[in-house]
């Protein structure tokens, strides 16, 4: 594992990998050229670098804020109600054969 | 004729002639200004002419309304300003457009914005930048540039906005018109497309703080549709605007009016300072240290939500899909669509919210954003025990020349004075508070505490009541 903070508590001080960041186009599902990657490695570096600033404030026990409400489970009735049709549903679809998605085949050959 | 919430001589005009000479005015500037997507100009004439005919509607009857592309309507498209969803047509409609329709609004036309309200100048568009009428070689702001630039410009009786750091102040800011942000949960997100979960607010771009809270009236309340919609009871936001609140504390804080910001930004907040003091308020000093952290926080729980958000534009159920090439599987599908449908700064967002969250750096960066988070409350919580407002800014700068910040760093700074409200949940507004030694427009920010709106919008509406600003016009 990377240690994202140094010593000195800056985050990012050194330009990131060229592999980490072809790493996280893989997780995020980006395909990006060679030249996008290296512009992305830059941008990412300094905004990353900027960001590093958290790493100096003292958050000892500080419980993190996901949310700003306070927020409770909250349980709609539980009521059948008409559900949204299928010819919306499908309106926007990129492909469509019959009443279905159409997307490639996902299982690869002897799968 | 019903009632409008518009101050305005037009606002006896029956609906039918005010749409078509909105219509007209869109003709005549939108192919320079680049302010709206789409305009539904015939849906627009008939429910106008239907509200002339029945004499339907409430508080909004008859004015027309722009809506940003990022919210869901069933006439027109919501684009997002993305090739991602350039034809995406919503199947469903925001709650807040069915209670706008109720209320007998007349939608307009779909305003242009970032991609995905992603930035602060609306460079970051699929359909080109949107141009500021106060100088077309300028930017609106963003990412609600659109929808400020068509109210600057006329081009419709109110606006909406979604605002996640800033995009609905900030814009209006830097087109000399008035920006709400409501409270965190005050509005329903119901069909805004969900960039930052957590932050992300719908609200109105008006001409004055007596539209916004007529907008907000019919906008506000919880809904079945949104479990985090607030369930706190809609006070009348209108009944009591003109009253000025006697002993009202306007709060000041230190880091607010600061050497980085444009000279014409301070002194409109010394000037905005000397006009509530002239008013009777209480100027307090207060401290907010942690100002300067909003951005560093920011831009790390906005992109770790929105990378989460934009996984579901895959290229299977709606959005772009690519054209596979022989031997390309799934994957390839995925990659490739969202390659080609997204820009360069979402691409860039997601790229850093997948980073913040991937393991070996949630804790150091996503887990003490959110702990940062509380620290930027509890800071904003202990300075509403001072005050019932916060005055200062909403942009450090008056609007900036396209193209100037081609650095997405120096643009993320624009957003120092609007973030920390939606990191905290709380309101802010932006009203027009001054111009620029170059004839731009500057806004000054007033902020609240959650659901603190009724003060909010009396203290705006003191100090549009004694100032002159809100009503200058770009020279179009």
């Amino acid at each position: 594992m990377n240690e994202p903070f140094n010593e000195h508590g800056s985050a990012a001080a050194e330009s990131l990998a060229i592999g980490t960041v072809r790493h996280v186009a893989k997780l995020a599902r980006l395909r990006l050229s060679d030249q996008e990657t290296e512009r992305y490695r830059g941008q990412l570096t300094s905004i990353l670098g900027h960001i590093s600033k958290l790493s100096a404030v003292d958050v000892a026990g500080v419980e993190p804020m996901a949310h700003p409400l306070a927020m409770t489970n909250r349980f709609g009735a539980d009521e059948p109600a008409a559900a949204m049709s299928l010819d919306a549903l499908l309106m926007n679809a990129p492909a469509v054969e019959g009443r279905l998605l159409a997307v490639p085949k996902v299982l690869g050959e002897g799968s | 004729m019903p009632t409008s919430a518009r101050v305005s001589p037009a606002a006896d005009v029956a609906a039918r002639a005010r749409t078509e000479a909105v219509l007209a005015r869109i003709e005549r500037f939108n192919p320079q200004l680049n302010a709206l997507n789409e305009v539904l100009a015939d849906d627009a004439l008939e429910r106008a002419a239907q509200i002339d005919r029945d004499r339907s509607g409430g508080l909004l009857a008859g004015l027309t309304i722009a809506v940003k592309d990022n919210i869901a309507t069933t006439e027109g498209h919501t684009t997002c300003s993305s090739m991602m969803l350039k034809n995406y047509r919503s199947p469903f409609e925001a709650t807040i457009i069915t209670k706008l329709r109720d209320a007998g609004a007349v939608f307009i036309g779909k305003t242009n914005l970032d991609e995905f309200a992603m930035g602060s100048s609306t460079e970051n568009s699929a359909f080109g930048a949107v141009r500021n009428p106060w100088d077309p070689s300028r930017v609106p702001g963003g990412s609600s540039g659109g929808s400020a630039a068509a109210m600057a410009a006329d081009l419709c009786d109110i606006a909406l906005g979604s605002d996640t750091g800033g995009s609905i102040r900030q814009p209006a800011s830097l087109c000399g018109v008035v920006g709400l942000k409501p409270t965190y949960g005050r509005v329903s997100r119901y069909g805004l497309v969900a960039f930052g979960s957590s932050l992300d607010q719908i609200g109105p771009i008006t001409r004055s703080v007596r539209d916004a809270a007529a907008v907000l009236q019919v906008i506000a309340g919880v809904d079945a549709h949104d479990s985090t919609s607030a369930d706190v009871p809609v006070p009348s936001y209108l009944e009591s605007l003109d009253e000025p609140i006697a002993g009202l504390r306007v709060g000041v804080p230190r880091e607010y009016v600061s050497e980085a910001n444009d000279p014409s930004v301070n002194a409109a907040i010394l000037a905005a300072i000397e006009v509530y003091r002239g008013l009777g308020a209480t100027i307090v000093d207060i401290d907010l240290p942690l100002t300067d952290l909003g951005i560093s926080t920011y831009y790390v729980i906005a992109p770790a939500e929105a990378s989460s958000n934009l996984a579901r534009y895959d290229g299977i159920r709606y959005g772009h899909r690519a054209t596979l090439a022989p031997g390309e599987d799934l994957f390839d599908l995925y990659a490739k669509s969202r390659a080609e449908g997204f820009g360069p700064e979402v691409k860039r967002r997601i790229m850093i919210g997948t980073y913040v969250l991937s393991s070996g750096y949630y804790d150091a960066y996503y887990k003490r954003a959110l702990q940062v988070r509380r620290l930027i409350k509890d800071e904003f919580d202990r300075a509403f025990e001072h005050c019932d407002v916060l005055l200062g800014p909403t942009s450090p700068t008056p609007a900036f020349e396209i193209g100037g910040k081609s650095d997405p760093l120096s643009m993320y700074l624009c957003d120092v004075y609007t973030v920390n409200t939606n990191i905290a949940g709380i309101c802010g507004i932006s009203l027009p508070g001054g111009m620029s030694a170059s004839s731009l427009p500057i806004g000054i920010q007033l902020q609240a505490k959650a659901f603190a709106e009724t003060t909010l919008l009396r203290a705006a509406r003191m100090f549009e009541s004694a100032t002159e600003w809100h009503t200058l016009r770009p020279s179009l």
